[in-house]
């Protein structure tokens, strides 16, 4: 195990409603969600010592410490690449602690997703400047290629083509997400489960992907906090340890169109934050009793189930058609509806789940979770937690 | 009416008739138009400035920019809103619109340099036409392919250059995409690529119809999308190869949604993975969403957006060309 395993746990989750259209500001969602947050901690905004968030956050750390009562702050970081910067906040938090620069640290993300600007409506008309990141768009806009859904769908087709999964097999991660989400009254689709049926008539997005393989653009707020382990012990909750803390990029690393690579059916930065998990964590894949794998669009969760070492290459469709993803499966998954049932809240929702599995309050709990692994944003570059019960 | 014998017949007659006869150009070339092109075009090169330095390259003085050979020609503001100016060009014209093809578009200009002008040179050009196409449904409507040789000669006879012209006349109202009259509206631009210092020389070279690849002139390693450094062997040294345009569908999908208004749905998007080896992404054009496999040849066409970008994308290749 290394340094960085076992010194931090996080001890607060909370959130806004998940909607359509919030009708309020994203910092004024910041600053609820970071609130409810420190209450579930008991923990007061005068202690909170360092903030984390995404380079893609509007509301910086200052205007939500100025607003809540967020007093000095001696660590401060912001990770890019959407939500591949999901676990990240939390890998910086964890990192931050076990280096002695802060010992209570604020996670958070909060947009107006729906309502304000779509990231599905995709990067054509965005405006151009000539930097580096920017010019990339030159090699897929003015061909029409804009969205993340036809991002992922040209990787998804090679899948296809290179391992047999078809469609049907893509589904079937939407229709378990749904099944979880249907019973979680916070989810969008509470009380509205889904057929493969259903998916497979579901309108085209960018072939092969089916309206029901996208995930569902969210108005709200999700925040977390991270504390060290002296800080973790006389808390309201239980902790849920950080075992395991990692980013990831991989070679020829591009904005969810690696497709240069020599082959484009992995993700190889997935498997560079896998291995470090597993290491840090001195666990292994079989260990765990929960995934909470990203699922802005459903292929890529197969992807992850490969890349985590769960299954081998081009065998999710049958470790998913053996049954395994259900709650009571050996690998219960996104038992809170993930991103295609619950919310899209660029992956930070599904790390508020995995500590509730660690305490044991899911909506869908499995028996006993003492160990789970969380992943963020596909397809760029990216990041996972091992989250434990035990140290 | 446009298919009528008599028609077709009329029109072919053009076919090898000079439309516009021999015609000098207002001003023998001179020092002071070509400081503005170059100017304009941010062209350093001394030899068009200095002659000095123009001697230094073994030529006799100071000499214009090839590309400037058809502004010596032109006819100038006045000229072009007095109209087209009667002539054999003129009956031609009448003779399309009669067959209703009324609008038009530029589609091809190529360019074959024989010499280059010096201080002094006073530049003619005719425009022969050299072929009129059948009628043809285009995207943009059903029209016909007019092609002329436009020859640009010097005093002494000599010709300077031969550029061939390509229009489409079309039938408006007529395209694949063609709405009644009062909804129409022009479609808008495909999204800008965003130019920088590392990616320019590629846009540059596809408006000649070039697809050019990155290489590193040290190893010789190809890349794309390119980059100022190599990532074998980290040299900044690179120059270009241009690919033969053959190339296999590596992935592809069909955009349904959310549409752009650019692009005419389903859009078939596509990873190409050249012979060469690199890939990019491009459009498939000339086949059926249903049609198109992984691993299906293609070949290479260039697609004149708009004027200010040029795209390469991809046919199919058939059975019988393979
Ligand atoms: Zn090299």
């Amino acid at each position: 195990m290394s340094a960085i395993s076992g010194t931090s746990a996080i001890v607060g989750i909370g959130a806004t409603e998940f909607s359509k259209a919030s009708g309020r500001s994203e910092l004024q969602l910041a600053c609820e969600s970071v609130v409810a947050a420190l209450d579930d901690a008991g923990i007061h905004p005068s202690e909170v010592n360092g903030m984390v968030s995404f380079t893609m956050e509007s509301s910086s750390e200052i205007h939500v410490a100025r607003s809540i009562g967020i007093k000095e702050q001696t660590f401060f970081s912001r990770v890019a690449h959407g939500g591949g910067a999901a676990c990240g906040t939390v890998a910086h938090a964890a990192a931050a602690i076990t280096a002695g620069l802060a010992d209570v640290v604020v996670c958070w993300r909060a947009f107006n997703e729906r309502s304000g600007q779509r990231f599905g409506l995709g990067q054509a008309d965005r405006p151009m400047d000539i930097s580096a990141d920017r010019a990339y768009y030159s090699w897929l806009t003015p061909y029409g290629l804009s969205t993340p859904a036809q991002w992922v769908a040209m990787a998804a087709q090679r899948y296809m083509h290179e391992y047999g999964a078809t469609s049907r097999d893509f589904g079937q991660i939407a229709v378990i997400d749904r099944k979880h989400a249907a019973t979680n009254p916070h989810a969008w689709f509470h009380k509205r489960p889904i057929t493969i049926e259903d998916h497979q008539n579901s309108r085209w997005i960018a072939e092969p992907l089916h309206l029901l393989d996208c995930c569902q653009e969210t108005d709200g707020g999700q925040a977390l906090i991270v504390v060290s382990a002296e800080r973790a012990k006389d808390l309201k909750h239980k902790p849920a340890w950080v075992t395991g803390a990692s980013q990831g990029i991989a070679e020829d690393q591009l904005m969810m169109t690696s497709y240069y690579r020599p082959e484009i059916t992995g993700l190889p930065e997935m498997k560079l934050v896998a291995d470090q998990l597993w290491e840090q964590s001195g666990r292994r894949p079989d260990d765990m009793d929960a995934a909470i794998l990203y699922d802005h669009f459903t292929p890529f969760v197969l992807t992850q189930l490969e890349e985590l070492g769960f299954c081998g290459r081009g065998e999710a469709k049958d470790f998913i058609a053996d049954g395994h993803l259900d709650t009571d499966g050996k690998l219960p998954l996104n038992t809170h509806g993930g991103q295609l049932g619950e919310a899209y809240l660029h992956g930070m929702n599904g790390i508020a789940e995995a500590v509730r599995l660690i305490r044991g309050e899911s909506v869908n709990q499995p028996k006993q979770v003492d160990d789970v692994v969380v992943t963020a944003g596909t397809g760029v570059p990216t990041s996972g937690l091992v989250l434990s019960a035990d140290r | 009416m446009s298919t009528d014998t008599s028609y077709e017949e009329r029109l072919q007659a053009f076919v090898g008739r000079e439309v516009i006869a021999r015609r000098k150009g207002q001003d023998a070339v001179n020092q002071a138009m070509i400081r503005h092109w170059v100017e304009a075009m941010l062209d350093d090169n001394p030899i068009y400035t200095d002659a000095e330095a123009a001697r230094a390259t073994g030529r006799n003085g100071v000499v214009a920019p090839v590309t400037m050979t058809q502004a010596w020609t032109m006819r100038g503001l006045k000229a072009h809103l007095a109209g087209t100016g009667g002539g054999a060009m003129s009956e031609l014209l009448a003779l399309l619109d009669e067959g209703g093809y009324t609008s038009v578009v530029a589609t091809d200009s190529d360019f074959e340099f024989h010499r280059e002008l010096e201080i002094g040179d006073e530049v003619d050009a005719d425009e022969v036409v050299a072929a009129i196409s059948e009628e043809k449904a285009t995207g943009l409507g059903i029209g016909r392919f007019v092609t002329t040789v436009r020859t640009y000669r010097d005093q002494h006879d000599r010709v300077v250059a031969v550029q061939n012209w390509r229009t489409l006349r079309f039938k408006p109202g007529t395209g694949r995409s063609a709405k009644p009259a009062e909804e129409e509206k022009p479609r808008a631009l495909r999204p800008r690529p965003a130019i920088n210092l590392d990616n320019q020389f590629w846009f540059d070279a596809a408006k000649e119809h070039r697809l050019v690849i990155q290489r590193c002139a040290d190893c010789g390693q190809l890349r794309h999308p390119p980059g100022p450094a190599c990532p074998h062997c980290q040299s900044f040294d690179w120059d270009t190869l241009e690919a033969s345009g053959e190339g296999t569908v590596y992935s592809y999908i069909v955009a349904h949604h959310p549409p752009h208004p650019a692009f005419e749905y389903p859009l078939l998007i596509a990873v190409v993975e050249l012979a060469e080896g690199t890939r990019l992404t491009t459009n498939l054009v000339g086949v059926e969403p249903a049609d198109v496999t992984i691993g299906m040849p293609v070949r290479l066409e260039w697609l004149d957006a708009d004027p200010d970008l040029t795209l390469p994308v991809f046919r199919p290749v058939t059975e019988q060309e393979q």
